[in-house]
């Protein structure tokens, strides 16, 4: 009783850690939730979010610690961030050029395409990693402080405020809600607008159409080439930005070659299926996700090894979503029609 | 530009067009490490950069001792990785995307942790490999029928299922790490009978017929050519081989022709976990000798492409992965002799895996550029 009671007053900071670690993969699950309903099933998140943490850190590291050093300047805000998020963006749409041109061009198997994706990308990202460690010297870890302050910066006064009104509850709702960098609501920007696009606007639509039944929206007159290439690519750009999110605001602007971000891009791939396609249920899936993951560390009496056993929960329910979708045969649940097939127009 | 399909291409012309994919790619990842050795400070010489991998992956430029000990390792690895892309054909056959391959390895690699930890001395050698054996088999043949049952009877997103049980498996690795460890508070299992402690390399590949181990792996070479050569038959020239390939090429046609479509998924997947269990084996028996969650280190999802490349072919897929065992032993040799760090190996593999999944595409259509001729 005595465990429950402490877990009940420790929830305000699972729920922070949750949505810290939420965002990484609400990132990941955005941009493949975009590239899936064109009917490609990347599997190459994991390398991607690796292409786009290193290109936003060694961007960043350039710009703050070589250049602005060396000119005996102070980094500007806004380039500094300017500078992260399109090295960021730009890298990982690379990525999802190269899975593209493969699949829709070339037309390679894409689970397989995917996953060679993922082996490049964590062998770009680790290797540039380290190398920036070696090359930071000193400790022997590349740090790029002002940036990642700059992703984790927060109005102290509004959160002080608000938690002076909630505190009778006896929790601070500010730190909860608003104590995290503008990433955090960017995510959930993000998600909105995917859900208007998808639901509202005639790109969307179309878009759609590629992916639940290719032939008949070619047959329609719809570039579904463009529209494969551009949601892929567009699609890994916003995925990326979870590995910058990562680097900057979870492990705070550093690096660290233990694969967590592969394992966070697989977790993102279980999202897509948790939020069965929809922008709107990844945000909160996503923090759901967060706060299964640390929930070990909040619950008290557990052994190291059962800890191990508590971070199996975010796969488990996973499966268990599939499960209840496969059961529940809704027509709004399930993936696009089309996704993981190959589409040739000489072919059908 | 104007792409057509080819009904046919020669054997010869084939293997020209793969060979051309990967002296480009070589030439591709030649610049990458040029490029990445003068971001360093440091002149690299492709050719010479490439003598070096030999060295690290046969020890081409060092003494008789090392040349055999390094060479053994990499036919091994190479083997190890045939053995878990064997596994994953039938699979692949049935249009089954098993991509657990990793997890099935991994619980293969506790059930013959486990029996090297807890029968080691209890029983008689070749009790213990047997055991080892036996419940790596099922350990992994259990990890693939849950996806397999599932796909049979509520048609579940196979994909997605069996990637998940990956890394339940990882869990429950590191569940198992936790519950073995030793010494305590190392976070590891350690060497699992190695030397200076109780039952003396008990349970290690080739200590069945002898006191001590084997530094050449020739039984493994021999079990996973064996395992080709059985698989190749299985695929080829059986009953159940015939139905896997009609449950992939159709499954209504397989229903229609009364193939039991839901017992071939999970008899299927049972066998394919249960050959990537046996490989989990190999890993704690031939590699490691011990057990944590890098035991399968990534070759579950290299094995995928491997088996993918290989069109299934047993035989072709021991080549695959010959090639890329070779690129990764070469990397760890270039990080260590130019002062990169090993993750450049990945970077390779990549670009070269890369265009050789492009090329598959002027095997199978034809591009004709300028003005279509009609």
């Amino acid at each position: 009783m005595n465990g429950f009671v402490s877990f009940l007053t420790s929830l305000p900071s699972l729920f922070q850690s949750g949505v810290i670690f939420g965002t990484v993969i609400l990132f990941g699950a955005l941009g493949e939730i975009l590239t899936e309903k064109s009917g490609n099933l990347n599997l190459g998140v994991p390398g991607i979010m690796y292409l786009g943490g290193i290109a936003g850190l060694a961007s960043t590291f350039y710009y703050e610690n070589l250049l602005c050093h060396r000119l005996n300047i102070a980094p500007n805000p806004v380039l500094c961030i300017i500078i992260c998020l399109a090295a960021t963006f730009l890298a990982a749409a690379c990525g999802g050029l190269i899975y593209s041109f493969l699949t829709i061009s070339l037309r390679t198997n894409q689970n397989v395409t995917g996953l060679t994706l993922t082996i490049f990308g964590s062998g770009i990202g680790n290797f540039f990693g380290g190398s920036l460690n070696t090359l930071a010297g000193g400790v022997g870890q590349v740090n790029v402080k002002v940036t990642s302050e700059l992703f984790r910066a927060f109005s102290t006064d509004l959160v002080k405020t608000v938690d002076g009104w909630t505190a009778k509850l006896g929790f601070g709702l500010g730190t909860m809600l608003f104590s995290y960098g503008f990433l955090t609501y960017f995510a959930i920007l993000l998600a909105i607008f995917l859900w208007w696009f998808f639901k509202k606007t005639r790109y969307g639509l179309s878009l759609r159409a590629v992916g639940e039944n290719t032939a008949t929206a070619d047959a329609a007159g719809i570039n579904v080439t463009k529209y494969k290439y551009l949601a892929t690519c567009i699609g890994a750009g916003v995925s990326g930005f979870g590995g910058t999110y990562y680097v900057m605001n979870y492990i705070k602007g550093t690096w660290e070659n233990q694969g967590t971000i592969e394992a966070l891009g697989w977790l993102a791939v279980a999202l897509v299926i948790f939020a069965t396609w929809k922008p709107l249920r990844a945000i909160w899936g996503s923090y759901l996700f967060g706060m299964l993951y640390w929930a070990f560390f909040y619950i008290g009496g557990l052994t190291r090894s059962s800890q191990e056993l508590f971070k199996m929960l975010p796969y488990v329910v996973t499966i268990f979503v599939l499960l209840f979708v496969a059961l529940r045969k809704r027509k709004e649940d399930q993936p696009p029609m089309s996704l993981g097939l190959p589409y040739f127009r000489e072919e059908r | 530009m104007h792409i057509s399909k080819r009904d046919g291409i020669a054997t010869w012309k084939a293997w020209l067009i793969r060979l051309i994919a990967v002296l480009i790619a070589l030439v591709v990842a030649g610049f990458v490490i040029m490029m990445v050795g003068s971001m360093r400070g440091v002149s690299l010489n492709p050719i010479k950069v490439y003598m070096s991998m030999a060295d690290g992956a046969f020890g081409t430029s060092s003494s008789w001792m090392i040349t055999k000990m390094r060479s053994w390792i990499t036919i091994r690895d190479c083997m190890i990785l045939t053995c878990i892309a064997i596994g994953l054909a039938p699979a692949f056959k049935m249009r089954f995307w098993n991509i657990g391959a990793e997890g099935q390895m991994l619980v293969g690699a506790i059930g013959a942790a486990f029996c090297m930890i807890n029968l080691a001395g209890k029983v008689p050698t070749p009790v213990l490999f047997l055991c080892m054996v036996v419940f790596a088999i099922l350990a992994g043949a259990f990890w693939g029928f849950i996806p397999g049952f599932f796909k049979a009877r509520w048609n579940t997103n196979e994909t997605l299922f069996t990637l998940m049980m990956n890394y339940i498996a990882i869990q429950l690795t590191s569940f198992c790490v936790a519950l073995w460890e030793y010494p305590p508070g190392s976070n590891s299992v350690g060497t699992i009978n190695g030397a200076g402690k109780p039952n003396t390399y008990i349970g290690w590949i080739g200590n069945l017929f002898k006191k001590g181990f084997d530094d050449d792996y020739m039984i493994v070479v021999l079990i996973v050519l064996f395992l080709a050569a059985l698989m190749y038959i299985y695929l080829r020239y059986t009953k159940q081989g015939y139905e896997i390939a009609v449950v992939g090429e159709s499954e209504n046609t397989a229903r229609y022709s009364g193939i039991r479509v839901p017992y071939v998924y999970m008899r299927t997947m049972a066998i394919s976990g249960a050959i990537c269990g046996f490989a989990g084996f190999l890993a704690v028996s031939a590699v490691s000798r011990t057990i944590s969650i890098d035991t399968a280190g990534g070759r579950g999802f290299t094995a995928i492409i491997v088996a993918w490349l290989a069109k299934m072919n047993p035989f072709v897929m021991i080549g695959i992965s010959a090639l890329l065992t070779f690129m990764s032993k070469g990397a760890i040799q270039i990080a260590s002799d130019f002062g990169l760090n090993e993750y450049v190996s990945q970077i390779i593999t990549g670009i070269i895996l890369f265009f050789i999944l492009g090329c598959e595409f002027f095997l199978n259509y034809q591009v004709h550029f300028g003005k279509q001729k009609q």
